[in-house]
């Protein structure tokens, strides 16, 4: 049963640094960006983001914190940045009722909301692109944004849908019996991209 | 969870889950679109055999919510009323093509035997049967509790050593049933304070401790206090001699709420009886969450019937597949 492990923590660091460089460069700066990642790894990946271009962007930090009318700012929300949020697909994926049960994640959104903001969507593997359609309509029931964009740690292939990613880590050519997995530290206690063959019901 | 007859069928972590499923719904209550698409193509019937106004306008509310399309049926003025049987009146609804049905029914036991039998396949989800049971009203007491103990970080969250004391008409009240088996897997401890006449006959009815003087309850300083509403259909059984007489020993009055600490909730289920069970300053002061065990009632019923009808088995840490 193979198991090949493709990125590690630093191939990882980089390809981040360099996906937060190209979303500054493409919005020329950061007004009005809005990260939004797509639980659980998704999620992850954008607050990493997040830090990063607070590192490399003056600007990125300056907006004024709209947080005057939250009321009971407490634990975890706590100093949360108004510039990056979760958005959960769960109840709009197309494979609901199938059997499956999902349950759903939390969104939540800049108090500052997304309304004539460029969102970038921040998802760890691209594959069939059914969830980024289920994000797209997510997206509808909370605001109008200027822009969606999309940035994506692993792009494997064999997409179902017309959607491609604006931003790339890593373009990983796979079968599609294979597995791809991304663990990261915040959740899995280890940073790697690791692709698996599919047939040894290998978890 | 494939059908939701009783809060006795419900582990913690089950009843942790559905909680904090609804946090999610109730955040989607506060955006600008309150509709989520997870439900669309469904049809959910409201099979109500017993009036109801407020589970039932509640449970429609959930569903369209969730993008489902609602039928509700009503006995009144049915085929029932000409004496069909449940039975049949279920496999007439079902040959219309549903998928799942929310049921109120007078004989204690109805949703079960609906879930149990063979004359339809869908997912059941009990909104009270007789003086049994009314899980999803446990559920968003439960709820309501855990927002105001824990606030923003209340995912996850259980009720441990929450002191609950629950008054009034513990022989017939549904709610109250359904709170103690699920306040108690949630960790928290249930008290009935209500005159003997008004209790089942054990020692510790479903587990509770029990008064038989409400200022010796609120004496030991509860966390919650649960008024029940006085039934009053009931009023000619002879249970308490009158109603003024009630409210002196058994009621929530100014006078004892004046004395409740003030960290402490007050609920009712509604409708309210007020100056009978409850007084009005106490229904109205910022301590009550009368309106809000409304507003999470929808938030409740909208995860309830989400997890039934999508078939969810899943924990929030179930493994995603990359999709």
């Amino acid at each position: 049963m193979g198991t090949r492990t493709v990125l590690q923590h630093s191939d990882i660091t980089r390809a981040l640094t360099r996906i937060a460089h190209e979303i500054l460069e493409a919005n020329h700066g950061a007004s009005d960006l809005v990260l939004l990642g797509i639980p659980t790894r998704g999620a992850v990946l954008a607050e990493r983001l997040d830090r990063i271009l607070a590192d490399i962007e003056p600007e990125w930090a300056d907006i004024e914190p709209e947080r005057t009318s939250e009321p009971a700012a407490t634990g975890a929300d706590a100093g949360r940045s108004h510039r990056v949020g979760t958005l959960d697909v769960t109840m709009h994926r197309d494979d609901l009722g199938h059997g499956i049960g999902r349950a759903p994640h939390r969104t939540t959104i800049p108090a500052s909301g997304i309304d004539g903001k460029v969102v970038v969507l921040v998802d760890d593997v691209l594959y069939s692109g059914r969830t980024v359609r289920a994000a797209l309509d997510a997206l509808q029931g909370i605001g109008r944004p200027r822009a969606v964009r999309l940035a994506v740690l692993v792009d494997r292939g064999h997409r179902e849908l017309p959607i491609r990613a604006d931003h790339v880590g890593k373009n990983l050519p796979t079968a599609s019996d294979e597995r791809v997995t991304l663990r990261l530290t915040e959740t899995d206690g280890t940073d790697e991209v690791v692709i698996e063959q599919g047939d040894g019901g290998a978890a | 969870m494939k059908h939701l007859l009783s809060t006795a069928d419900l582990s913690r972590a089950e009843a942790i889950h559905i909680l904090d499923v609804a946090e999610e719904m109730a955040e989607v209550n506060t955006r600008e679109v309150r509709k989520l698409p997870a439900l669309r193509g469904k049809t959910v019937v409201n099979l109500f055999f017993e009036d109801s106004t407020r589970t039932r306008i509640s449970f429609e509310a959930a569903a369209k919510r969730l993008s489902a399309d609602v039928l509700n049926f009503a006995a009144k003025g049915s085929s029932v009323s000409k004496g069909e049987s449940l039975k049949d009146t279920v496999q007439t609804l079902g040959a219309m093509g549903i998928d799942g049905i929310v049921m109120r029914h007078g004989a204690s036991g109805a949703p079960r035997v609906l879930a149990d039998a063979d004359w339809i396949d869908v997912p059941v989800v009990n909104a009270g049967d007789g003086t049994h049971e009314h899980p999803t009203q446990a559920l968003l007491d439960a709820f309501t509790m855990r927002r105001r103990l824990h606030g923003a970080g209340s995912r996850g969250q259980a009720l441990d050593g929450v002191r609950v004391l629950i008054v009034g008409d513990v022989l017939h009240s549904r709610v109250a049933r359904s709170n103690a088996w699920l306040l108690q897997t949630l960790g928290a401890s249930v008290t009935f304070a209500a005159p003997p006449t008004l209790l089942p006959v054990a020692s510790t009815p479903f587990g509770a401790t029990v008064h038989h003087d409400l200022d010796v309850a609120l004496a030991e300083d509860p966390d919650v206090v649960m008024t029940l509403r006085i039934q009053q259909e009931r009023m000619n059984d002879a249970f308490f001699p009158n109603p003024r007489e009630y409210t002196r020993h058994w009621g929530l009055t100014a006078s004892r709420f004046a004395r409740l600490d003030e960290r402490t909730l007050i609920m009712h289920p509604g409708p309210m009886n007020r100056g009978l069970e409850i007084a009005g300053v106490a229904a109205d002061d910022p301590r009550s969450t009368v309106v809000e065990q409304v507003e999470n009632g929808v938030s409740v019923r909208m995860a309830v019937l989400y997890l039934a009808l999508t078939g969810s088995e899943a924990t929030a840490a179930t493994k995603e597949t990359v999709a």
